[in-house]
């Protein structure tokens, strides 16, 4: 298999008479964090559901794993996983009920086993047995990851993982891809917050106006504007240190 | 893709199980689909029924079939209520981004429309027992019973999921039912026609409902039933087609 987990070229959509991409090109590498960076209303998420065969391309190229989105689509969901905007759960199923159902759709034949598994890896033991519908934002979130990590797919969509979410939860969702990285999944990102780009990504990509209009590491992205002037200034805490700090959470940076 | 047609079925009973869950967890459903068909049932045999002359000497006998309806379109509007979430939730694109047989996922929702709303039409039938529900049918007409009944919820099914699929908030994912829920009154369901002045009873005698309620209620009294249920299937198959060619418009603008 190819070393590159996506390849896109010139990838265009229109919705009606908006022309949402332009021709996208970009690489994810095997086993790194890619970072699709854009607004609200970039077409980020265009992409991911072009990229997980929910939605048609108009023209150009894409594929996932080596298998084209188009003509290989069954091969494509074999090897990827879903986590979209909005928390895909069953909220009146539990949270183990939850992850049965997708490890049978997956067909693993352990799905009890995979869930309880999946459950303690990610805090949720406790609220195992509770309806969805009662857990926290947080939660959710945690447990749609969760799903979409039975079976071990090789590369995972997460769009917007942490949009709506407190700095615990998001600290949490941060924690949880670093882990899947260094794991060796291929994770793709979408955010429309630097600094998550910043904390996880191994490559970064700048979706503005239907192109791609930068791409590399953050290295190198940081080499586009001018070199850095050292200066000296008091460090004060943000508010969000002290939030942590006085919420007792430990920031893992 | 040679798997994934064999696990057309497994996928199938887990989406089955799960919309089942979501059945038999919603106590507003449970109220809806089996308690209120069965007041109604009380209502009309215990409190109208005294006054309703239909020229036969069981009302409870007379007035099942309609109960019967008003179950299945209650029980339908559910099944665009659990369509619309999952189009709302994302589950469905989880689902789709998933490799399973993906035509399970709208399927598990007419199966388990079909199987909810059988549970409650016994459940129905066998509340109608207690309080005197009495039939002198045959296996034969019993089976032809179960099958107008299969055939029709299956045609408001497809409605459902047109509704289900294309409707922008839950209201209108719902509202579609109401009028359906109201047409039996306005049939033979609980009193005859005869007794209706004539513009209304011009709409009675010639809606779906009428010639349904007729038709079973001859297939459960042991009477002959004529052309009746030829027009009645013909209503059931009509409705089925349309709503499925509409309900696939549907799918496919959401699918890609």
């Amino acid at each position: 298999m190819a070393e590159t987990a996506i390849q896109v070229r010139g990838l265009k959509k229109s919705f009606k008479t908006t022309e949402v991409l332009k021709g996208v090109d970009f690489d994810v590498e095997k086993g790194s964090i890619f970072a699709l960076l854009g607004t609200n209303g970039a077409g980020k998420t265009t992409i991911v559901k072009i990229l997980t065969t929910l939605l048609k391309k108009d023209s150009g190229t894409a594929t996932v794993n080596g298998f084209d989105v188009e003509s290989n689509p069954d091969n494509v969901r074999q090897s990827i996983s879903l986590t979209g905007q909005f928390a895909a759960v069953d909220e009146i199923l539990t949270g183990r009920e939850n992850l049965i159902m997708i490890a049978k759709l997956r067909h693993l034949d352990n799905s009890r086993q995979v869930a309880d598994d999946l459950l303690k890896r990610f805090g949720l033991s406790d609220a195992a047995d509770r309806k969805v519908s009662g857990y926290s934002g947080g939660m959710r979130r945690r447990l749609d990851i969760a799903m979409s990590l039975v079976g071990n797919p090789q590369l995972i969509f997460l769009d917007e993982p942490t949009t709506g979410l407190d700095p615990e939860g998001r600290n949490e969702v941060w924690k949880t891809v670093k882990e899947l990285a260094e794991g060796g999944t291929t994770v793709f990102l979408t955010t429309q917050y630097l600094e998550e780009a910043e904390q996880l990504a191994d490559q970064i990509a700048i979706l503005h106006k239907g192109r791609i209009i930068v791409s590399g590491t953050l290295a190198e992205l940081k080499t586009l504007f001018p070199p850095a002037k050292v200066e000296y200034v008091e460090k004060q805490p943000t508010l969000e240190e002290i939030f942590l700090a006085i919420v007792g959470e430990k920031e893992e940076k | 893709m040679e798997a994934i047609k064999k696990h057309f079925f497994s996928d199938m009973s887990v989406m089955l199980s799960r919309s089942m869950r979501h059945v038999f967890r919603s106590m507003d459903t449970i109220i809806k689909v089996a308690i209120m068909p069965i007041a109604f049932m009380l209502l009309f045999v215990y409190v109208f029924g005294g006054a309703i002359r239909t020229g036969t000497e069981n009302y409870v006998n007379y007035q099942l079939p309609g109960i019967l309806l008003i179950a299945i379109a209650s029980g339908i509007s559910y099944t665009a209520y659990r369509l619309f979430l999952d189009m709302q939730s994302g589950i469905f694109e989880r689902f789709h981004s998933m490799p399973i047989a993906r035509s399970t996922v709208l399927w598990g929702h007419v199966l388990t429309s079909l199987v909810s709303n059988a549970i409650s039409i016994i459940v129905i039938i066998l509340a109608a027992l207690v309080i005197g529900f009495r039939s002198s049918a045959g296996v034969l007409s019993w089976l032809a019973v179960a099958g107008i009944l299969t055939l029709f919820t299956l045609a408001l099914t497809w409605v459902a999921v047109i509704a289900g699929l294309s409707a922008k908030t839950m209201d209108g994912a719902v509202a579609f039912s109401f009028p359906l829920i109201f047409l039996p009154f306005i049939s033979s369901a609980f009193v005859p026609t005869e007794s209706m002045p004539t513009v209304v009873r011009a709409f009675a005698d010639n809606q779906p409902v009428t010639a349904i309620v007729d038709a079973i209620r001859a297939l459960l009294n042991g009477q002959p039933v004529g052309n009746g249920i030829w027009v009645a299937l013909a209503w059931c198959l009509g409705i089925l087609v349309i709503a499925y060619v509409f309900a696939m418009l549907a799918y496919k603008r959401k699918v890609a």
